[in-house]
């Protein structure tokens, strides 16, 4: 895995590294610092936290959390069955189908940031995803399965390297910071859906010109459907792809001479400028990959189970955003990212739909902000230094006492 | 050298002779090109705009091969876009043009300006002291719910006003803990404050009101309606009724430049952004400085979201209302180079194209929702930095460690 093995750490001091400044050094050292201990006490803390405004707020905190993850599917693995008949299993392959999405969208954050770069357009890159993958899955209907579904999905994923590709050449053209124009590009793609499957737009379905919902796409890029049904929302292969991605992204960033430039840039620009390596090229390549992932996502979507969205879903929609909690969470890495997507997916499938009204100690609306506020908590946690500095100094003063005895 | 060019040599025609006075003539042309098709003037020839955009536009290649090549571009380019506006405007009904630019218009960007106004004041305070604010975005959320319930249940204004930037300050405490104590990213930690406003306000809206419209009834900020001008023919329905809170927002701009540039507590503040070991060396608490800059700013930016609920949004909130006007307010901080006035300038020009793409609405009804990507657009083009370049504090956005 892409994360230094502890033992063999250069001498040098957390302090130190820390000092350096730049974001990406600082979470080297959290790479380092305490391996997978860092990202569980922060989830673990931020779900305290999100507790304790349930509990305030008079609900219980504990059959909250159980409606959550039982509404997840995680129960399955107690009666593990692909029968979707049972609602354990149904609720986990909807939770499988969330992961899907927010493993591209945390590869996407993930990338920019081995770049030095924090990418939070990954909202509207996936939703450029999902509106060109609407037109390009309606538009050519008639060929034949798999070049349909190639066209739209490559185009929805080229599509959304243009738009992040913007914010990178804003940044190396003119040095604007990404952080503002990335949210820029959200807000913009946002209204441009508006206005897209909006009343009278040109990809509003003309079946019923008074409800703004988009056009269906055609079956023919329609994804195979490989556990349960197409009409039931089934487990689609873009599944697959989106764990081809996580090697992918794996394969690129560690084996491959762009990969070690991106993180070169990441590391020290200057430095890396001093070596020989473009920055500029590097930071509007890294921003287009790490679109190309959130685009991608969009396609997966769109092609693989909602076929067609509603101008209401656009701003709703919060998976590009939960990308950025999943690849902190996950520390930058495809084995993290992995894991923050399941973890996430399952809150994000458990506390929407999962959860049935009434049934249920608590509202799925409430819910749905509840993972909000762990999302909030977790970034806030995992972006303090000082914490895992904190981890960082115990382990090194476990391991001598440890030596000794 | 020939005695023609001698004759001239004078300061005032060394300054006619600058590229860069050019440049901004020619840009202010560009804008006055599409100025002239629209009311009072209202040309309803494409003469006239045509003429003054290429003048624009010839004037902008001119600075650009003088040596100021962003500013003659960007000259270039507002030439190009006023014969577009100038023409487009010609070609439609005077009725739509006088009901998208009248006085009316003039109030509506002042309201849009205003949450802008406080949300840049506020940026400039915790960016002065050294510290990154990305998170104004979630403080003007956390205002602009927590404003509305105070004035609900509080049953004035006031209340809600308080209660609103109480509730910002405590969101830029937690933040201000993270970045100035904890060392934390400050645009991660900022993330993760707009993150946790985005859920708790959302969380706290369905447990106290289902998720619906705060019901009616709510005290909102009330309007200052000034007595010899509030009858007057234009500058009746453009100033004479105007919220206190845009009136507010004018003083904020000119107290902060007191402040910030007059006073021995600015100068402390500017010390700290910019060299804050220096400034701990001559005794000043960098910490304390710092922490109180951020929790300002978060008084204000949700000072700035009370205003969009209680005040412009007539006492309603719904989920994600601030919808990135803090990162606008952001942007407008960065435009006006870290300035209050520029600031200002920065913010009346956003919330203009805000007012503007909301009144657009008359020319077509499916083409309306995408005009509101205007205030986005322009945001995008301005942190690009087309015009001019801006200097951030020295030390903004990196954490100080004391020794």
């Amino acid at each position: 895995m892409s994360t230094v093995d502890p033992a063999n750490v250069p001498p040098e001091t957390p302090e130190e590294a820390a000092r350096t400044g730049t974001l990406i050094a600082s979470i080297a050292l959290k790479q380092r610092a305490g391996g997978i201990v860092v990202p569980v006490l922060t989830a673990l803390l931020a779900f305290l936290i999100g507790g304790l405004v349930v509990l305030a707020t008079g609900h219980d905190p504990l059959k909250a959390y159980n409606d959550i993850l039982d509404g997840a599917g995680l129960n399955w693995v107690a009666h593990p069955t692909t029968n979707l008949v049972n609602t354990a299993a149904y609720n986990l392959s909807q939770t499988l189908l969330q992961t899907t999405a927010l493993i591209l969208c945390g590869l996407a954050v993930a990338f920019a940031f081995r770049c030095g770069m924090f990418n939070i357009g990954g909202q509207g890159q996936y939703l450029i995803g999902l509106y060109v993958a609407n037109w390009l899955g309606h538009d050519f209907a008639g060929m034949s399965l798999a070049p349909h579904i190639l066209i739209a999905v490559g185009g929805a994923t080229l599509a959304g390297a243009a738009w992040a590709g913007i914010a990178g050449f804003l940044k190396a053209a003119v040095g604007a910071h990404e952080v503002i124009s990335t949210i820029m590009l959200n807000w913009i793609a946002i209204w441009i859906g508006e206005w897209l499957f909006g009343d009278g737009g040109p990809l509003q379905n003309p079946a019923n010109a008074t409800a703004p919902i988009s056009n269906d796409i055609a079956n023919s890029a329609k994804l195979p459907v490989f556990w349960g049904e197409q009409e039931l929302q089934g487990l689609h292969i873009g599944f697959f792809v989106a764990l081809a991605a996580l090697v992918v992204f794996f394969v690129i960033l560690n084996r491959t001479t762009l990969g070690y430039e991106v993180r070169a840039v990441g590391f020290n620009p200057e430095a890396a400028a001093y070596g020989g390596i473009n920055v500029r090229k590097n930071l509007i390549r890294a921003m287009a990959i790490s679109g190309a992932f959130a685009g991608l996502a969009g396609a997966l979507d769109m092609t693989g189970y909602l076929y067609h969205y509603g101008q209401s879903d656009i701003p709703v929609s919060q998976v590009g955003f939960l990308g950025i909690a999943v690849a902190l969470l996950g520390r930058n890495t495809a084995a993290g990212v992995a894991i923050g997507g399941l973890l996430f997916g399952a809150l994000l499938f458990g506390t929407t739909h999962g959860l049935q009204a009434g049934s249920s100690s608590i509202d799925p609306s409430l819910a749905g902000n509840l993972t909000y506020i762990i999302q909030g908590l977790i970034v806030l946690f995992v972006g303090a230094d000082v914490l895992i500095l904190y981890v960082w100094n115990s382990r090194k003063r476990l391991r001598p006492r440890a030596a000794t005895t | 050298m020939n005695a023609w060019v001698q004759r001239l040599d004078n300061p005032l025609s060394a300054w006619l002779r600058d590229p860069a006075a050019t440049g901004y003539a020619a840009l202010f042309l560009g804008a006055f090109a599409a100025f002239l098709a629209i009311p009072p003037i209202q040309a309803r020839t494409v003469t006239w705009p045509i003429v003054v955009g290429v003048v624009a536009a010839t004037l902008g290649i001119w600075t650009a091969t003088r040596g100021r090549r962003r500013l003659g571009y960007g000259a270039v380019a507002a030439g190009l876009i006023g014969i577009g506006l100038g023409i487009l405007a010609t070609r439609s009904g005077t009725g739509n043009l006088n009901a998208v630019f009248n006085a009316q218009l003039i109030a509506q960007m002042f309201a849009s300006s205003t949450p802008l106004i406080f949300g840049a004041i506020a940026g400039m305070f915790s960016e002065r002291s050294g510290v990154v604010n990305v998170g104004l975005e979630g403080m003007m959320l956390m205002g602009a719910f927590w404003g509305v319930y105070g004035a609900d249940v509080g049953g004035s204004w006031v209340v809600g006003l308080i209660i609103g930037m109480a509730s910002g300050g405590l969101l830029a405490l937690v933040y201000a803990y993270f970045a100035i104590h904890l060392r934390a990213d400050q645009i991660v930690g900022g993330t993760a404050v707009n993150f946790l406003a985005l859920g708790i306000t959302g969380y706290f809206f369905f447990q106290l009101y289902q998720g619906n419209y705060v019901s009616s009834g709510v005290s909102t900020i009330p309007n200052v309606r000034i007595p010899g001008i509030a009858g007057t023919h234009f500058l009746g329905p453009a100033i004479g009724n105007l919220s206190i809170m845009i009136w507010a927002g004018f003083a904020l701009v000119i107290v902060s430049y007191i402040v910030v540039f007059k006073t021995p507590i600015g100068l402390r503040i500017r010390a700290c952004g910019e060299h804050p070991r220096a400034a701990d060396t001559v005794g000043i608490n960098v910490y304390a400085i710092r922490y109180g800059c951020v929790v300002l700013s978060g008084l204000l930016a949700a000072a700035g979201g009370v205003y969009l609920s209680d005040g412009r949004g007539g006492g309603t909130f719904n989920d994600n209302m601030t919808e990135g006007r803090g990162f606008i307010a952001l942007a407008a901080m960065i435009f006006g180079n870290w300035r209050p006035a520029g600031a200002f300038a920065a913010a009346l020009l956003f919330g203009f194209s805000d007012a503007l793409a909301l009144r657009l609405q008359v020319y077509s009804p499916s083409a309306s929702t995408l005009f509101r990507v205007l205030p986005y657009v322009l945001t995008l083009i301005a942190v690009a930095g087309v015009i001019g370049r801006t200097i951030p504090p020295a030390a903004d956005g990196k954490p100080y460690r004391k020794q």
